[in-house]
């Protein structure tokens, strides 16, 4: 069922008419008994009186059957009229005396007391009174088809006005589920209206069912306002970051079209090339960034030994002339992560080392402690007041030299917070270079 | 004539010094806003080129900055950000010009004319002086409607000389005009190019002031 209102609906309507059904049994059955009974008695009194009538000679026993009032048959009318038949037989088996209704067989077979019967295809109630001093037994009946007939009129008359009133209780049920449901009704009505990029809350003012729905669904706007910021933040600082070297190829490229010399035109080639290598590399630092931040959900996590891990990205490296050197202890050094994001980050900061160490430069890697790693490199070091904003990105330094796309250092922080460890930035405490110290996590243990 | 540019993309800055020569404009780079404001204080410009997002601060904290501190040179701002609000900002803190990333060569060169010759109070396109006609976006000089055929060095000291008759320009002032600041100079490079124009214009035109440097003729 997909509609609330119709579910409340049916619910509160069959509920309603279960308990309706079990009350109208109740009724019917309370009131069937008490019926009966009541019947019985009047059997019973009928009889006695009967009885006391008849004296031993038949003519009392017709006038005694005549007493019987037929107001005993008030209770129903014209049809309930002479429901009672009275036969009165001489204890030797002779019909005495009957009333006009009577069946001419005999009512009941001996004994005294209620007994039921088939006479004639119907069912009687029979109560009978033996006496053995006026040698007659009085045998007065009931049709049973005629009690059930009374018992189904009473009933009928309770249940007829409530079968008709049910129609009218549905659409009342049916008005207030409608009414109750109005706030729910307003959300939807709110959210259905509310144009794509409108993500601030839903109203404010809604009911306690509704809240938990509505909270959840501010929870979501808000995270999704952030997140769509932060792209929208992030794409026009790339497109910015883009611009600035295409207009210097697109710059190069005029110079080579006019130049006057060679000499010239080879030169604005190389830095075309150069340019467009530049270019390149920052696209996909932007796209591992953009892939970085994307990754939401913590991937497969596996142990991993950092020591081997960094002999494996040194083999890769581009600068020949640069000394590595890697702490053995950093081969016990074995974290728990995404292998992917530790590679990245170990990656960037290496080549960011080996890059701005001059040629014969060490560039060393030691474990400290149990959970951090350093890795020092012999370059100019970053100035002081500058530490806080290489992280940043884009920031390229007032002294680089280099052609970075100042987003490699952003890399690294973006992935090693996928690790929950975080890099710190020093001055080099033995040399001008600079000390990167990562701290992962201390593993639970 | 000759411009500051204020650029830190090393690709890009090489581009506008050596482009911008190739349209006849005479460039000096720098790399950030501390040695933007240093050139300034000693250097001959005609125009400004600056770019807003330096190493050291913004381009346009420091063209506000220059403004304030009684700077008149026109500014050109080169950016990245060439959405119409940043330009509206950029041009209401004392830009003269905007032009954003990436752009032509030929089109950075024609508005740094432009906002060089409203710099020198003309609007005309043209320089006449002593019977002479300089197209700078050309670099062809007419005298009496005959063209006359000067290389760029010989034309950029002409117009140096053009732009103010009368007025005397020494040698290291020339020279400066001239040449970018690594650039090698003979000693007698511009007695050179003067004495070249004179072949060309006639001797009467360009006047040797002993001890001071030349001037161009006043009047016709």
């Amino acid at each position: 069922m997909t509609s609330l209102k119709t579910r409340i609906f049916m619910i509160l309507v069959a509920t309603t008419s279960v308990i309706w059904l079990a009350a109208t049994t109740w009724i019917y059955l309370g009131t069937k008994a008490e019926l009966e009974r009541v019947l019985d008695t009047r059997l019973q009194e009928a009889a006695r009186m009967v009885a006391s009538l008849v004296r031993d000679d038949e003519g009392t026993a017709q006038a005694a059957i005549g007493a019987i009032p037929p107001a005993a048959a008030s209770t129903g009318g014209a049809a309930y009229e002479r429901q009672l038949s009275c036969q009165i037989w001489s204890l030797g088996g002779r019909l005495v005396a009957a009333s006009s209704a009577a069946p001419s067989t005999r009512l009941s077979g001996h004994g005294a007391g209620f007994s039921d019967s088939t006479i004639e295809g119907e069912l009687w109630r029979v109560y009978a009174i033996e006496d053995a001093v006026k040698g007659v037994r009085v045998l007065v009946g009931d049709r049973l088809g005629l009690r059930d007939r009374l018992v189904q009129d009473l009933v009928l008359g309770l249940v007829a006005p409530t079968l008709l009133m049910l129609p009218l209780f549905a659409g009342l049920i049916w008005l207030a589920v409608g009414r109750g449901l109005a706030p729910l009704r307003q959300v939807a009505a709110d959210l259905q209206a509310r144009p794509a990029d409108d993500l601030g809350p839903v109203q404010p003012e809604v009911v306690d069912e509704i809240r938990p729905v509505t909270d959840a669904l501010n929870g979501l706007f808000s995270r999704l306002d952030t997140a769509r910021a932060q792209e929208r933040a992030f794409t026009a600082f790339a497109a910015h970051e883009l611009r600035t070297p295409l207009a210097g190829i697109r710059t190069q490229a005029q110079i080579a079209q006019a130049a006057e010399t060679p000499e010239m035109r080879s030169s604005a080639l190389e830095k075309i090339i150069r340019g467009v290598d530049r270019t390149a590399r920052l696209v996909s630092q932007l796209l591992a960034l953009a892939r970085l931040e994307a990754a939401v959900a913590k991937r497969e996590r596996m142990p991993m030994a950092v020591g081997p891990l960094l002999a494996e990205i040194d083999r890769d490296r581009q600068w020949a002339n640069v000394r590595v050197d890697i702490d053995p202890a950093l081969d016990t050094l074995v974290l728990v992560g995404d292998a992917d994001h530790l590679r990245f980050a170990l990656r960037n900061l290496h080549e960011n080392a080996c890059e701005h160490s001059p040629p014969g430069g060490l560039v060393s890697w030691r474990r400290v402690g149990a959970c951090e790693v350093t890795v020092e490199d012999a370059g100019p070091g970053i100035p002081p007041d500058e530490l806080a904003l290489v992280t940043q990105r884009f920031y390229r330094g007032r002294a680089s030299r280099s052609a970075g796309s100042g987003l490699g250092l952003a890399i690294v922080e973006a992935a090693l917070g996928r690790l929950d460890a975080t890099v710190s930035l020093t001055p080099s405490p033995s040399g001008p270079g600079l000390l990167a110290t990562v701290s992962f996590p201390v593993p639970p243990k | 004539m000759r411009v500051l540019i204020v650029e830190d993309d090393p690709i890009l800055a090489d581009g506008l010094a050596v482009g911008l020569k190739l349209h006849g404009i005479n460039a000096e780079v720098v790399g950030s806003c501390a040695d933007g404001r240093h050139a300034l204080v000693a250097g001959l410009f005609d125009a400004i080129v600056l770019d807003v997002m330096l190493p050291d601060g913004s381009g346009l904290d420091l063209l506000a900055r220059l403004r304030e501190a009684g700077e008149t040179r026109p500014v050109l701002v080169l950016t990245a950000l060439d959405e119409s609000r940043d330009r509206i900002a950029g041009l209401d803190r004392g830009a003269d010009d905007y032009l954003g990333k990436p752009f032509d060569l030929g089109e950075l060169a024609a508005r740094l004319r432009a906002i060089a010759r409203r710099g020198q109070g003309r609007a005309a396109a043209t320089i006449a002086a002593a019977g002479l006609v300089l197209d700078p976006a050309s670099h062809s000089v007419a005298r009496d409607g005959l063209a006359i055929e000067v290389t760029r060095r010989e034309f950029a000291i002409l117009r140096a000389l053009a732009e103010r008759p009368g007025v005397i320009f020494s040698r290291p002032d020339l020279e400066e005009r001239l040449y970018g600041w690594q650039e090698d100079i003979e000693s007698n490079a511009i007695e050179v190019h003067i004495h070249n124009l004179r072949q060309k214009l006639g001797r009467d035109l360009i006047e040797t002031m002993r001890g001071l440097g030349y001037r161009l003729r006043r009047g016709p």
